[in-house]
């Protein structure tokens, strides 16, 4: 099979698995068996499209054009392939995850979940593949959209305020700034195709970058830098697989690697630090990372607490692409699988915690890990991540991040990642000592006698717990990628 | 060439003006819906033959009855012609065939006939003004399509049809009159009517206030006709309450006639004498634009009745439309041109969806249609995918004309303007939105207990028009390929 | 008899103007439509006048010779007829529509009958 063939392969994969998954609606078995083999066949495909990359294949693909003079094109890149390996990985087990979790928890139009889901990973795929930035463009858009009915899943009024909310901001900002800086773009280069070392490099200078670059970063809402984060913790009236896969992984970091692409491969570092266009970004995001921290230390929903959490961790990604040292962007990159793997853990216990004794709020919690043990010690492995302590993911991404702040002298990047790492301690410990150590309060529900969650929901999280050590055991994968990453962008 | 290729330009127009009596004639509904659908296509394929012959060739003139220009009527296709004839085809023959369950539900059987003779004169008047090379015949086709275009409006079932319609036939009438007022002076100055020998013979008399004077009452005119903000008033009552069919027709085509006027008129006929610049009508007209983008969509979120919704929705879409012409720029007026069509597919796909609706439902009240997503999933997935359209999400046309737009607003040094374009769709969202929600996001209640989806005829000319616009919102290359060409022979003629 | 200046034009802006002003200001729809009615006559006073050339005669082939005879151009006057024509029709539609709503609404008041439609809204 050729490179670009496996490629639209990854793309079609999970659109090729709606049909089936919609035919197969009534018998649930079927229809989850049909998720789990397109997961299954996808992660092949994305590993075969890896060990092309690793020989030093890079296939692109042109689907022709849309507007005269601007195609829509695959190209894979180590950035991408990163976050097409990320999403892949975790789609399969999500699925695994949500057969427990939608049963359990007796959700209703399960057959129109798993049709979103595949979609909503197939929008993943093309961002991830994107050759340019109206590829891009159109897959965030996708995505937006189809995981609109995800969100809103429940269909309570409380959801269809959400719903206007995660839809307000985030096409709000894409219509409004992120399109208005492609088009300058595509007016001031000529081009949307992503290259190393910028496009708009020799093209603009002075204050103008800045703007631009400002209107990229606010205009990509799904990076969640405030002002622009409410979507996200409203986004958690849907059901917790929605929240763990795509408000964990796919969308938020589809945000985050936006970021970062139109960082390395529109603008490019050094015109980014020439016209110092990025230095407000460090501030910007540096605020985000410690009043969402904040935040999440004053939330007692558990799932309100992860989504201010993932706000945080997400401008960990922005602040690594703003101190543009080539050590912290390959950090911003790590990150974005590190991240991934450590809150998908946590919101699967957050989702296994619901399911199995209907408890929502940390101060019921107590003691709740003598009863859950596999589903509190998979929490807290990934809070360690989110901490950055060893072994655990969390720590290798943290290590270069600041380490490139070092690098560079941006004191007040240190001062941030040190603030946030105590500030994420405070908010994570308590909950696994409690958990673990607590005295089960006298709470009057009567689901004293529950045990662990489903059991594909339990080895599920299991898995992702054991990828956020295996992820700092082994890193190589990982770091090649960045590396490599940066091998194009020295 | 072989003998009757030659006479397309004419056959375009003749065949339906020959039509209309015949279906009087014959009074019978299913011969006359027969002829009227018949008509329709012909007159697409006239119109696809003429288009297919000027982008290959260029553009030519034809003389009717053979009397040479100027002194005879010419009718003159350039692209821009060809294009809008091309549109204005189009959604008539969808429209034909969609029109009759609906023309059933809401007209007496006895006038269906009638319907029939109008809609097949309204397209005679449309495609004739979009022919012709002739600044008076011109106005004899526009009153011809505006004269059975009150009839279409007040064959409604509501009797504020009526009103609606009288209202729209004293405005219709007053524009039309400017419109006389203006060719007559420009006549006085000139001698000719001929389109072409106007603009040669314009710019050496452009200095006088006759001209001036010609110009302004033009620009009034025509405004008044192709419901220019804020000379809209007659349009909204219009499509609410005109039949579904008609509705969905005029949406498409009678606004987009108006505007393809303008573009010949102004642009065309006056381009040459400069006064386009010399006076501030592109900047007035940019904020009437802006104006209206911002005005309608705002008004159009609050209306309980979605066609109300969607007719200032469609005042809203002129905006866009006639900022795109304000900015002179080659890549304005492609965008302009090209959102003629890009509009006229998604709105006319959206009137015809909730045609659908209001003939299973009987009405088009936001809170009569919660829920009906479950029970009419296609029509109702119809309107989703045109209404994302309208907001301008990507792969749709919406997007196209969006990018355009924004695209000559920062070339041509207008940040302020690219900014306003992108925040007017954000309205866009929100009156969409609101549709989707109700129809979606709402179990629905006992009243629709019994509703089916539309027929099956309703429901594929729906989604012939909505996958038209994720199509060419997919493969933009054709159309902007078009609109460029035109906006390039238009902009040939405008002085600097 | 000699037309002073520019009469002609004067009383065209004249009808012009009091056909626009009923147009908007009466109330009684049969009045709108006569105001229309003018307005639109005021037009093809407009064009008339602007035919006629001083001296000229109607444009018919004399039967001598036709040196120096001035002719009045025929053109406005054609198109005048073609406008006369669209004037009847939409007068017509107009008077028709005004019936329709007479015996739909039972008075030809717009106030009366921006009330009632206000009531059912």
């Amino acid at each position: 099979m050729t490179p670009s063939t496996l490629m639209l392969l990854a793309l079609l994969l999970p659109l090729l698995a709606v049909g089936p998954i919609l035919l197969a609606g009534r018998y649930p078995n079927l229809r989850e068996a049909v998720s789990l083999g397109a997961g299954a066949l996808l992660i092949a495909v994305v590993l075969g499209l890896r060990s092309q990359l690793a020989d030093g294949v890079v296939p692109v693909l042109n689907f022709g054009e849309m507007l005269p003079g601007l195609t829509l094109r695959l190209e894979l890149e180590p950035l991408g392939m990163l976050f097409a390996l990320v999403a892949a990985g975790l789609w399969p087990v999500t699925i695994l995850y949500a057969i427990g979790y939608m049963r359990g928890h007796h959700e209703k139009n399960q057959t129109r979940f798993y049709a979103f889901f595949a979609i909503a990973i197939a929008a993943a795929m093309g961002i991830a593949l994107s050759g340019n930035m109206l590829t891009l463009f159109v897959f965030y858009e996708v995505l937006t959209i189809c995981t609109f009915p995800l969100v809103t899943h429940a269909g309570t009024p409380e959801a269809k305020r959400a719903g206007r909310t995660y839809l307000g901001i985030l096409i709000g900002t894409s219509i409004g700034l992120q399109l208005l800086a492609i088009i300058a773009t595509w007016a001031l280069a000529g081009t949307l195709d992503f290259a190393p070392g910028g496009i708009l490099a020799g093209k603009v200078s002075g204050p103008l970058v800045g703007v631009l670059f400002a209107l990229y970063v606010f205009g990509i809402g799904k990076a969640a830098l405030m002002p622009f984060h409410r979507w996200l913790p409203a986004a958690m009236v849907a059901p917790t697989p929605v929240s763990a896969l795509l408000h964990a992984v796919a969308v938020v970091k589809a945000g985050v690697f936006t970021v970062l692409k139109v960082t390395l491969y529109i603008f490019g570092i050094d015109l980014l630090a020439e016209n110092a266009a990025a230095d407000w970004l460090v501030w910007a995001a540096g605020f985000t990372i410690v009043a969402a921290s904040v935040v999440a230390l004053s939330k007692d929903n558990l799932k309100a607490r992860l989504a201010y959490s993932t706000i945080s961790q997400l401008s960990y990604v922005l602040l690594g692409a703003a101190i543009l040292a080539p050590l912290s962007v390959m950090g911003a990159a790590i990150h974005i699988a590190a991240h991934a793997l450590g809150k998908i853990t946590l919101f699967f216990a957050a989702g296994a915690v619901m399911v199995a004794s209907h408890k929502t709020e940390i101060s019921q919690m107590a003691g709740i890990g003598r009863k859950m043990p596999w589903t509190m010690g998979a929490f807290a492995i990934g809070a360690l991540s989110m901490i950055g302590l060893p072994p655990t993911a969390g720590f290798v991404s943290k290590w270069y991040v600041l380490s490139g702040a070092l690098q560079s002298q941006q004191m007040v990047a240190v001062a941030v990642v040190t603030l946030s790492t105590l500030l994420n301690a405070a908010y994570f410990l308590p909950i696994i000592h409690s958990a673990f150590f607590g005295r089960a309060g006298d709470d009057h529900d009567h689901h004293h006698d529950h045990g662990e969650a489903p059991l594909p929901s339990v080895l599920a999280l299991c898995v992702t717990a054991a990828g956020t050590i295996v992820l700092f055991v082994l890193p190589d994968q990982v770091l090649a990628l960045a590396g490599a990453l940066l091998g194009r962008n020295p | 060439m072989s003998a009757p290729l030659e006479h397309l330009p004419a056959l375009a127009v003749v065949v339906p003006l020959m039509t209309a009596p015949v279906i009087v004639a014959l009074r019978r509904p299913w011969a006359a819906w027969l002829l009227a659908c018949g008509v329709s296509w012909a007159s697409l394929f006239f119109s696809v033959l003429l288009l297919l012959q000027v982008l290959e060739s260029g553009p030519f003139s034809y003389l009717m009855g053979g009397w040479a220009a100027p002194w005879g009527i010419e009718y003159r296709v350039d692209q821009l012609d060809a294009f809008v004839l091309a549109i204005v085809s189009a959604i008539a023959s969808v429209v034909s065939v969609y029109s009759r369950k609906s023309v059933e539900a809401e007209i007496d059987s006895e006038r269906h006939y009638l319907f029939y003779a109008m809609f097949v004169l309204c397209l005679c008047g449309l495609l004739g003004m979009a022919i012709t090379g002739d600044a008076f015949n011109l106005f004899v086709f526009l009153e011809i399509s505006s004269l059975s275009t009150y009839v279409l409006v007040g064959m409604g079932r509501d009797r504020r049809a009526l009103t609606a319609s009288l209202r729209y036939l004293i405005l219709g009438t007053v524009g039309a009159t400017f419109y006389v007022i203006g060719i007559g002076l420009a006549y006085m100055m000139t001698g000719t009517l001929n389109m072409a020998d106007l603009a040669q013979r314009l710019p050496a008399m452009a200095h006088t206030s006759t001209v001036r004077a010609a110009l302004a009452f033009l620009v009034v005119g025509i405004g008044l006709k192709m419901a220019a903000f804020p000379l809209h008033a007659w349009l909204p009552n219009a499509y609410t309450h005109a039949p579904s069919a008609a509705a969905a027709l005029l949406a498409g085509t009678a606004t987009k006639v108006s505007v393809y006027v303008f573009l010949r008129i102004v642009l065309g006929v006056f381009g040459a004498t400069g006064l386009l610049t010399a006076l501030p009508i592109t900047q007035v007209l940019m904020v009437l634009a802006l104006a209206a983008m911002f005005v309608c969509s705002a008004v159009a979120i609050w209306q309980p009745d979605l066609k109300r919704a969607l007719a200032y929705s469609s005042v809203a879409q002129i905006g866009y439309i006639l900022l795109g012409i304000a900015f002179l720029s080659e890549t304005g007026l492609a965008a302009g041109i090209v959102h003629l069509f890009n509009h006229a597919v998604m709105k006319s796909a959206l009137f015809l969806a909730l045609g659908a609706v209001a003939l299973r439902v009987g009405s088009t009240r936001i809170d009569a249609i919660r829920g009906i997503g479950r029970k009419m999933p296609l029509t109702m997935a119809a309107v989703l995918v045109a209404g994302l359209s309208l907001i301008g999400v990507p792969l749709t046309v919406g997007f196209v004309s969006k990018w355009y737009l924004v695209e000559a607003a920062l070339t041509g040094g207008m940040w302020p303007v690219a900014v306003l374009i992108l925040a007017s769709s954000l309205l866009a969202v929100a009156y969409v939105w609101r549709i989707v929600e109700a129809a979606w996001m709402a179990p629905p209640g006992p009243e629709l207990a019994h509703i089916r989806e539309a027929p099956t005829a309703m429901v594929l000319s729906t989604w012939v028009l909505a996958g038209a616009s994720v199509w060419f919102g997919l493969d933009a290359t054709q159309t902007m390929g078009v609109a460029r060409l035109a906006a390039q022979t238009l902009l040939q003629g405008v002085a600097p | 008899m000699e037309v002073p200046g520019l009469f002609n034009y004067w009383m065209a802006i004249i009808l012009m103007m009091a056909g626009l002003y009923t147009v908007i200001a009466r109330g009684n729809l049969v009045k709108k439509l006569v105001g229309l009615g003018v307005f639109q006559i005021s037009v093809f006073v407009l064009y008339i006048t602007m035919g006629k050339i001083k001296d000229g005669t109607a444009p018919i082939l004399p039967a001598g010779p036709v040196d120096g005879v001035v002719f009045s151009n025929p053109l406005p006057h054609v198109l005048i007829l073609t406008a006369i024509v669209v004037g009847i029709a939409t007068t017509a539609l107009g008077l028709a529509l005004v019936v329709r709503i007479h015996e739909a609404f039972g008075t030809i008041e717009e106030d009366d009958i921006q009330d009632i439609e206000e009531n059912e809204a």
